[in-house]
């Protein structure tokens, strides 16, 4: 499933989707980011809180397929910005983490 | 000894939101390079680690990446405070880094510990009040 699907069948704000047809395979849900690095793999889909700059960076290093921001959580223009620019998918919900990954394990 | 390619950054230590960009640059590096996306995510994990302790505890520093044909070299060398125990340091959950960093989302005390996972070889060289020098190396 490519990160746009998901996306439409989750019913997602779009804030960056630079790789559109990025395929999605998996998951991982967590907000500290050494955690995240340590424990998510390439292709996955991450379900996390936390909105600073840094999430773009460990997003880029462990070459998620996209990363869901959960319950709204305020992100900054400056980081959705610089999503766009290294090719992170970005999106966001009102669903909690637990909301989101229980409808991923349906469609992943 | 073999022909390397070498690149290097200064890591700055005063700008933490930039911290991340010597790792990205890489990755960026070893791609057109054509390595395997497996091995260059595990240099770049290993050094992003890396980069955040720099920032964290020892206002910056440089890191050094040799990249040779069956391996890949990186040495990360600050002038910080030091690591007064090693094998303490190297425990997971074990962190020193303040609250302020704890709330971007770092502070788990998996630094360390993640740098050893992703990399083959990992040496650590600290004397506190002098600095820190890591290396570590990825086969290819």
């Amino acid at each position: 499933m490519t990160v746009q699907e998901l996306a439409k069948a989750l019913s997602l704000e779009v804030l960056a989707e630079p790789e559109p047809d990025r395929k999605a395979a998996g998951g991982y849900t967590g907000d500290l980011l050494s955690w995240v690095m340590g424990r998510a793999a390439a292709d996955n889909v991450w379900v996390t809180i936390m909105t600073n700059i840094n999430t773009v960076a460990v997003a880029t290093l462990v070459d998620v397929a996209c990363v869901i921001i959960a319950d709204s959580a305020e992100i900054d223009d400056d980081v959705v910005a610089k999503a766009a620019e290294k090719g992170v998918n970005l999106y966001r919900s009102a669903a909690s983490a637990f909301s989101l990954c229980a409808s991923l394990a349906s469609l992943l | 000894m073999a022909d390397f390619v070498r690149l290097e950054y200064k890591i700055d230590g005063e700008n933490f939101t930039s911290a991340g960009e010597a790792s990205v640059m890489v990755k960026r590096n070893l791609r057109q390079m054509g390595f395997d996306p497996e091995v260059i995510r595990k240099v770049s994990v290993a050094m992003y680690e890396g980069e955040i302790n720099m920032v964290i505890h020892a206002k910056g520093g440089v890191a050094t990446v040799d990249v040779y044909d069956d391996r890949i070299v990186i040495v990360l060398a600050d002038e910080g405070p030091g690591i007064p125990d090693i094998e303490l340091a190297m425990q997971a959950g074990y962190s020193t880094a303040p609250d302020n960093i704890r709330s971007l989302g770092f502070g788990a005390g998996m630094g360390l510990p993640n740098m050893k996972k992703y990399t083959d070889e990992m040496k650590i060289e600290s004397v506190v009040g002098v600095g820190t020098t890591i290396t570590m190396v990825v086969y290819v």
